[in-house]
């Protein structure tokens, strides 16, 4: 996305900014050229502005605001202004009145607001919006994300044929009002491999890809989907965005970061995805399993969901300090990861933006404060610390029973941290500046007003806050979770910032559509595998990706889809991909997490020399061809094939990863052992089958990019494997198939292996194989 | 600047390629595409926010960080107390402890009793710094150096400590000072990485290194410190495997070019021009960073300046080496980690040896960047996370004793990079136990480091979930006495 502004910065210079005219109402450049609303609008025009730029000072932080002024409560803004009684900040109608119109309009730099010293300043189509909304009447409204949502009416639209469901007449109407068409549908092999990497993280078989070309009937895509969401690789597709919010690891991170057993937390996750357990209880579970009436082993297990976090096992800290940061931890997970709000913002103070009072901040914490936990257990040591307290023991009867999902490879011990609380209630204080030795008020357990008063009927625990949390008065809840959705299978949420929803987040840009899809999420009781397939059964995802020279000058991040989405996938869907196309992928779910090929010396050159994962021990044999999501992440090194592609580290509560695109990445696709072996596998294995090389190529790129490669593709690449067959030497041959781990097979022609293998190592890295186009 | 970037980077092969290029865009347009000035561009502020960087004149263009960690003792390095000798084995008085929290490893002693620097200590150079005798080659050079004695943090455990010290904040995710420099300043060198970040292990009690000490947290990736290691592979999977040349490279890359740009003629995906842009990048780095790395063409004079151990990849003597040629090379922020100083124990023994394994190598990085007129434009540091108590972690006998963490003062030095040479900034008190003139904040020797370099630490911001973040956070203020 860097990438496209930098591009558009480019064709600005290039002398062909006439055409540019985007929609999109924060990329900056078209403000200048962009005409002002007929009808001004506050939640869309003037709170982004003021937000940005005045509620630092003017806003819900009491402690911060200079002379009594804010500007984000109507009553407070048309006040008689504390300094200068005679005036007010607002008159509605009359901005030649407004003293905050002519305070950001004056030439006077020590009267000039924002102040000049604040680095912030207004643009002049900001300020044209404030004194039109000002004449206008300036009304306020409450903040869009904080109202629960109504079920919207159908938009009307003049092309009736195109959508497939509701979710395209609010796609069709936006382009409409803009003048865009849709693109065409996207060719069968390209729509098929999109879907199946979105639905289960792999690319199509070759059946599959037959099966799909063959199948005419109209609904030949419907049965596809259905088919996919039975695969059990649903579950595990659907669980990496679960795990990079619940920030799930297998070290306990911090100084020592010694190894944990959290997995089978995480082979609960694939289960309840692939059984397709409800949204309301699929996080209820999670967040008060442990308090539901007659807990079943199941549903504490879930509760592994709030000790996720990291845990110290530095000897010499202060145990308070860091039981306050596991709290904290969990307060900010519930809010960035479940209600799409910066709550950690009011840890320290009164949120500057968003109408969260500090107070409100550690009433929500209350709930996650009784926890019968320590800061410190034990510090680095054998098996016993493997969890910490409060834990679970899981047997090895469970795994015949109740835990069936749960991959016990062996017959030790096997203990999970997970909830529990106290039987007296551990007070709460407010912390002064956050600090966990500065206790201030005590105050009892409740959630932030703004957004819904915690009902009295509720219990005042956690039980009760996700009783709360699926209230359908919650505004945030649903809408959090299917614009979370949307960002997997579209690229970006309709909300762009999906972990905040608050003043400081984007405008959605479609918010009717939104709305119409939380609501409709919550009626038909929060079942997930419905809500994804209606989303990818929309003529919308359904487009072709290209992009024409127009399209991309109009909606360089394509806010519109008027194209279908095209990204880079996720890292471990990239070893996933590799894996599969060369055949070597090993399908088990779940059970401990695995140590694949890394470079040497990553943990060692980093560690304090403690513990079980001071020394990367690397596995063999089928450990090595396990899906990425098994990798083992220790916290302090994770996976450096993980981190060039963007994988979250498991730090924190992480709910939307970047998409760069780097050199290391180059690097990586070139040279990473795991890349060269999948060349070296499937090489060997197209030249034991009788056919001409050219259809050995050709099937080499079916399986790696998912489609027939076109003419000029297979001729670029016949003749690039011919050169290799004939320039290359025996010794260089024999050297290229040292690759991996993966037994050679015996008899072969290496120089035709190797030479081939360079072709496929091509195929790899083409910027199509690893793209969801 | 934009054609020699292209003259200098393509390939005729590659030039001839990307001049047929669809989309109408003309080998022009597309260069200035390539260079990774604009890339960086999406991110940036949005205009009147990061007016012009950078904001004033800089006075360094570079920073090697020589990172002490595990908080070296200054008790037994710069910060000479002779009092402490006197009151050996004499309780800390209350009022110099105050408040102070302490770590959970000395919560529970009974008596907190002070003990003097069993090593002894001289005057050096105009401004009469007191260095002690495990450190002599930094003694010779204190003319080049600016000792801040008075600097203090807020975090009283390594890992936050580091983190805070890194990324000015203690919690993590928030991105390191090199990946704030790169994502200010850009490249100044197209074939290595901006930040760049070399490893190395002394003999004392060590603390973990975390790579998320150098992770670019919200920034684009590009910022991201590149971990350089010995061996073959100095940045991972650098090397092509076994049995591929060059030019059996070169093919490859052309090959996958030319399906590349079909690619991009079917679908007009920007994307797709930057992948092959990445691609050649890789390339290029594939060369660039083994000759960087090669250090069997110093001379002998340069091998004798930095002691043997220079020549042992691996080392703190041989990073200090690389330290310079990577920093000449235009590398922005080079990063270095020497582990080891953590005496809580038998401290007089594991400090001295540790002393010895980087005071050479350190001394000998200033006085090569000064003989080829370079430390002027490079800013060089030497310090660690936090100081040690004046009293004794465990049992105290005069030639064997132990200190704890201590976050209240300790100190590190400064040379070159626009800071005032052969100064000592601050003081704490005869017990070195508390700061009593000119303190410095973590924040505020960010800010200072961000200033010599021509960044206000106030306007270098990036927006990110609704809030605009700094290295800094909310405080910090330059320290204007140390700028010359």
């Amino acid at each position: 996305m860097k990438l496209q502004t930098g591009f558009i910065t480019m064709l600005l210079t290039a002398g062909i900014a006439l055409v540019i005219q985007s929609c999109n109402k924060k990329t900056g450049y078209q403000e200048v050229t962009e005409k002002l609303p007929e009808q001004v609008s506050y939640n869309f025009d003037i709170r982004p502005i003021l937000s940005d730029k005045c509620l630092a000072c003017h806003g819900p932080d009491a402690n911060k605001r200079e002379a009594g002024l804010r500007l984000d409560v109507e009553e407070s803004a048309f006040k008689a202004l504390q300094e200068n009684p005679g005036a007010h900040a607002l008159v509605k109608g009359k901005p030649e009145f407004s003293q905050a119109y002519l305070r950001i309009t004056t030439k006077d730099t020590a009267l000039l607001m924002p102040p000049p010293a604040s680095n912030l300043k207004l643009t002049q189509r900001e300020i044209g919006l404030i004194e039109k909304w000002i004449r206008q009447g300036a009304r306020y409204e409450k903040h869009w994300a904080f109202v629960a949502p109504q079920k919207p009416a159908l938009p009307e639209v003049s092309d009736k044929k195109w959508p497939v469901n509701e979710i395209d007449y609010f796609i069709l109407q936006k382009l409409e009002e803009n003048g865009m068409e849709p693109n065409e549908e996207a060719d069968k092999e390209r729509l098929l491999k999109r879907l199946s990497l979105d639905l289960v993280g792999l690319p199509p078989t070759l059946e599959m890809m037959d099966q799909f070309l063959a199948d005419k009937r109209p609904d030949a895509y419907d049965r596809m989907i259905d088919q996919l969401l039975k695969n059990p690789a649903y579950g595990e597709k659907m669980s990496l965005h679960w795990l990079d919010l619940a920030r799930y690891a297998d070290s306990h991170g911090y100084q020592d970061d010694g190894y944990r057993t959290q997995w089978p937390w995480r082979d609960w996750v694939i289960h309840a995805f692939n059984n397709n357990m409800h949204y309301n209880d699929f996080v209820s579970w999670q967040l008060a399993g442990d308090l539901m009436p007659n807990a079943s082993k199941e549903q504490l297990l879930a509760t592994g969901f709030n000790r996720n976090h990291k845990i110290t096992e530095e000897g010499g800290v202060i145990p308070e300090e860091y039981r306050i940061m596991y709290v904290t931890d969990r307060n900010d997970l519930f809010g960035k990861g479940l209600l799409g709000i910066t709550l950690e913002c009011a840890h320290c103070h009164d949120h500057k933006y968003d109408p969260f009072s500090q107070k409100e901040y550690y009433q929500m914490f209350a709930f996650f404060n009784n926890v019968k936990e320590v800061g410190i257990e034990s510090v680095i040591g054998g098996p016993e610390t493997y969890a910490k307290k409060p834990l679970m023991e899981i047997s090895d009867e469970d795994v015949k029973g109740i835990l069936s999902f749960v991959n016990k490879t062996d017959t030790n011990q096997l203990i999970v941290s997970v909830m529990g609380d106290l039987d007296t209630t551990r007070k709460t204080y407010i912390l002064n500046r956050g600090v966990y030795d500065a206790p201030g008020d005590e105050v009892q357990p409740g959630t932030p007003a703004s957004i819904l008063p915690f009902d009295k009927k509720y219990p005042k625990n956690r039980l009760g806050l996700s009783q709360w949390l699926f209230d359908k008065r919650n505004p945030l809840t649903a809408r959090v979770y299917v614009n979370m959705l949307w960002q997997e299978f579209f690229g970006k949420g309709i909300v762009k910032t999906s972990g905040d929803f608050g003043m400081q987040g984007e405008l959605p840009s479609h918010p009717a559509l939104l709305d119409w899809l939380a609501t409709d999420f919550m009626e038909h009781d929060w079942d997930i595998k419905r809500l994804v397939k209606q989303m990818v059964s929309t003529a919308a995802y359904r487009q072709s990706a290209v992009v024409s020279k127009e399209k991309l000058a109009k909606d360089p991040d394509n806010i519109l889809l008027a194209r279908g989405p095209r990204y880079r996938i996720h890292a471990e869907y990239i070893k996933d991909l590799v894996l599969a196309s060369s055949g070597l992928l090993n399908k088990t779910i779940g059970g401990p997490s695995v140590k694949p090929y890394q470079p040497a010396g990553l943990w060692e050159g980093a560690t304090s020399g403690r513990g079980l994962l001071s020394v990367y021990n690397q596995d063999h044999g089928s450990a090595l061809y396990r899906r990425g999501m098994y990798t083992l992440i220790k916290r302090t090194v994770p996976p450096p094939t993980m981190s060039i592609f963007d994988a979250s580290n498991r730090d924190l509560c992480e709910v939307k990863r970047l998409k760069t695109n780097t050199p290391l990445q180059a690097l990586v696709m070139m040279n990473d052992p795991a890349v060269l072996e999948a060349s070296r596998v499937l090489a060997t294995k197209l030249l034991q089958e009788k056919s001409q090389d050219k259809d050995k190529i050709i099937k080499a790129f079916r399986l790696i990019v998912c489609r027939t490669p076109s003419e000029k593709e297979l001729d670029i690449l016949t003749a690039y494997y011919e050169k290799q067959l004939k320039s290359i030497q025996p010794q260089s041959a024999e050297k290229m198939l040292a690759a991996g781990e993966y037994p050679l097979t015996k008899n072969l022609d290496k120089k035709a292996i190797a030479a081939f293998m360079r072709v496929i190592s091509t195929i790899y890295n083409l910027e199509e194989t690893i793209t969801k186009s | 600047m934009e054609k020699e970037i292209l003259e200098h980077g393509f390939s005729f092969n590659r030039r001839r390629f990307l001049s047929g290029m669809s989309l109408g865009l003309g080998s022009v347009a597309l260069g200035s595409l390539l260079m990774p000035d604009l890339l960086k561009g999406g991110n940036r502020e949005e205009e009147g926010l990061t007016p012009g960087i950078p904001h004033f004149a800089p006075k360094a263009k570079r920073v090697i960080y020589m990172f002490q960690n595990g908080a070296p003792s200054q008790q037994e390095l710069f910060d000479y107390k002779p009092k402490l000798r006197e009151m050996f084995g004499k309780e800390i008085p209350p009022s110099v402890r105050g408040m102070q929290r302490l770590t959970g490893m000395t919560a529970n002693q009974a008596s907190f009793p002070l003990v003097g620097s069993f090593v002894d200590f001289a005057q050096y150079g105009d401004s009469r710094a007191w260095v002690s005798n495990l450190m002599p080659y930094t003694a010779k050079i204190v003319n080049d150096l600016c000792f801040v004695k008075s600097m203090y943090t807020e975090a009283i455990n390594h890992d936050p400590a580091l983190t805070f010290l890194q990324t000015g904040s203690q919690q993590g995710n928030r991105p390191s000072m090199g990946s704030w420099l790169s994502y200010g300043l850009g490249n100044e060198n197209k074939n290595l990485p901006n930040f760049t970040v070399l490893l190395s292990r002394g003999v004392g009690n060590g603390q973990g290194v975390y790579s998320k000490l150098w992770s670019n947290g919200f920034l684009d990736s590009v910022h991201q410190g590149v971990q350089f290691s010995k061996g073959e592979d100095p940045v991972l999977y650098l090397r092509d495997p076994d049995g591929m040349n060059r030019q059996d490279r070169r093919d490859m890359l052309d090959n996958l070019a030319q399906l590349n740009d079909l690619s991009y003629q079917e679908f007009g995906d920007p994307e797709i021009a930057a992948k092959i842009k990445q691609y050649e990048m890789a390339y290029r780095m594939q060369t660039a960073v083994p000759e960087v790395m090669d250090l069997s063409r110093e001379s002998d004079d340069i091998v004798k300046l930095y002691g043997p151990e220079c020549l042992v990849p691996g080392t703190y003597a041989a990073n200090c080496l690389l330290a310079r040629k990577l920093s000449e090379n235009g590398v922005r922020f080079v990063q270095l980690y020497h582990q080891g100083w953590d005496q809580h124990g038998n401290l007089p023994f594991e400090i001295t040896k540790q002393a010895m394994d980087v005071d050479q190598a350190s001394a000998a990085l200033v006085t090569d960047l000064k003989q080829r007129g370079l430390l002027d434009e490079t800013l060089v540091i030497w310090g660690g996370e936090f100081g040690r108590t004046s009293y004794t972690q465990g049992k105290l006998a005069a030639d064997n004793y132990g200190r704890d963490h201590h976050p209240r003062c300790f100190t590190i030095w400064m040379a070159g990079g626009g800071i005032k040479p052969g100064m000592v900034y601050g003081e704490t008190d005869e017990l070195g136990y508390n700061i009593i003139k000119d303190p410095v904040h973590v924040h505020d020797f960010q800010a200072t480091i961000l200033h010599q370099l021509g960044l206000d630490h106030e306007k270098l911001v990036f927006r990110h979930l609704g809030r605009r973040y700094r290295l800094t956070d909310v405080s910090g203020k330059v320290i204007k006495d140390i700028i010359s």
